[in-house]
């Protein structure tokens, strides 16, 4: 059988992998547009390094929930071009292959992006970390993941609707808010070294299960929808 | 409107009237907030038919996802929209009431936040459904409304563990809890004038769903059979 899962979700990680790679749209737009949030807040807060501990959770995640939506827009339209995205829909190829590859595709975008703009944190807010770091790399990941998964899937169903672009927040952002919320508390809990993080990562954790299972499992309708 | 919409009518006015009376006159004066906690048997009562709307919008929509029945998707926007005008009464009496109480309009407690976050994530799919057009509107919505129930108990869980000040429940709560009894018929009469109330909003806004479905359906037909261009033709011919 060609068309495996793994198969045919590797097949166009590697295409998107190659187009970005080629391109950089994605990467270019999505990091200086988190370079811009990351200054602005810094001058609007200029926060002491105590003060700092307190919000750098909170700017973090925003700038990354807003910069993921310019790669985020960009996923679907590529697709669109060239009626590739029909041309997938009749083929025997599983939609929910697709989608995992686009949430793939999306988390190395938006992780590499976060590597990049982080150490920026240090720099502007003078933020150093009372608690473990490696804390933070688990919040990062399970973090970026609960982004991806849900802003792919409602990518796609905004994909449909008239203003495209615009859609995209609007739905994502009120789905979002409990893993927001339990981004920004494990990561100031973690900085400030005053509480445990462990209740916010199982909560995020849990939300990154539930919503890539719907993802997977209701993507087909969602690319099939007439 | 038909005899037996008129007489739904006539009880819902009357029941309202009943709840009325009996939250405004009969019911006891709350002996430390005084009048003001009579916004209690409005505002409990729009909560508990909200959440009732919310959850037939979600067995609607997966009913729709399965059979993709037109009338299922109809159920849907109309709970849907009826619910969302509830969970606004909610959170506009909550601050009338807690402003005099607890002294501030607002607070960042877990059932407040959890209800807004349910309020914002309903506009979202009303927001949703506005912008999509054709068939695939219903399926969308669909996809949407599972993925913000299944928000509901995540939403909840986090919510509670961040802030938690609203009243703790009255009902069932601990042992100095509970209502006095004469508080019980002005709240559960008002409830049932509520989803009487909520219940007919949704029937009209049913029906107007399935005249919409039904005119869209008619539009497709006539242009698949040309019907429209042979009208404006024989108008000019004349």
């Amino acid at each position: 059988m060609s068309g495996g899962f793994y198969a045919i979700t590797r097949a166009n990680l590697e295409k998107d992998l190659r187009l970005e790679w080629r391109s950089k749209d994605a990467l270019n737009a999505m990091g200086f547009f988190a370079l811009l949030v990351v200054v602005i807040f810094a001058m609007s807060f200029d926060p002491s390094a105590e003060e700092s501990r307190r919000i750098v959770g909170g700017i973090f995640w925003v700038a990354f929930l807003f910069a993921a939506i310019v790669a985020l827009n960009q996923t679907w339209a590529r697709e669109m071009r060239n009626q590739v995205l029909d041309a997938y829909r009749v083929s025997a190829a599983p939609a929910s292959a697709l989608f995992f590859s686009k949430v793939l595709g999306n988390f190395l975008f938006v992780g590499l992006i976060e590597l990049l703009v982080s150490p920026l944190f240090v720099v502007f807010y003078n933020v150093r970390s009372i608690g473990p770091v490696w804390q933070l790399a688990v919040v990062f990941f399970l973090g970026t993941w609960a982004l991806v998964a849900n802003g792919t899937f409602f990518a796609a169903l905004s994909l449909r609707t008239r203003n495209r672009e615009v859609m995209l927040p609007l739905l994502l952002f009120p789905i979002s808010i409990p893993a927001l919320l339990a981004m920004v508390q494990a990561t100031t809990n973690i900085l400030s070294g005053e509480y445990s993080p462990d209740m916010w990562i199982k909560l995020l954790a849990g939300y990154d299960v539930v919503f890539t299972i719907a993802g997977l499992l209701m993507f087909e309708v969602v690319l099939n929808a007439e | 409107m038909k005899p037996k919409t008129a007489i739904f009518v006539l009880i819902t006015l009357a029941l309202l009237g009943l709840g009325f009376y009996q939250g405004m006159y009969a019911a006891p004066t709350e002996q430390t907030m005084g009048d003001i906690q009579r916004i209690f048997y409005y505002h409990v009562p729009s909560a508990w038919t909200a959440f009732l709307l919310f959850f037939v919008n979600f067995v609607a929509s997966v009913m729709y996802l399965i059979w993709k029945s037109p009338r299922t998707d109809a159920w849907a926007v109309a709970s849907a929209e009826v619910g969302v005008v509830f969970c606004t009464v909610v959170l506009i009496t909550g601050p009338l009431w807690a402003k005099p109480v607890w002294g501030i309009w607002w607070t960042w407690d877990a059932r407040l936040t959890s209800t807004l976050v349910l309020w914002l994530i309903y506009v979202s799919y009303l927001v949703m459904r506005r912008f999509s057009e054709g068939q695939q509107t219903a399926t969308l919505a669909a996809a949407l409304a599972v993925f913000g129930f299944l928000d509901v108990p995540i939403v909840y869980m986090s919510i509670r563990w961040w802030r938690t000040q609203h009243p703790q429940p009255v009902i069932g709560g601990g042992a100095n809890s509970g209502l006095a009894p004469e508080m019980w018929p002005p709240l559960l009469f008002n409830w049932l004038a509520f989803s009487c109330l909520a219940a007919l909003v949704v029937w009209m806004r049913y029906s107007l769903a399935r005249a919409e479905q039904e005119l869209e359906h008619q539009y497709a037909v006539r242009s698949l059979e040309g019907r429209d261009e042979m009208e404006t033709q024989l108008k000019r011919a004349r």
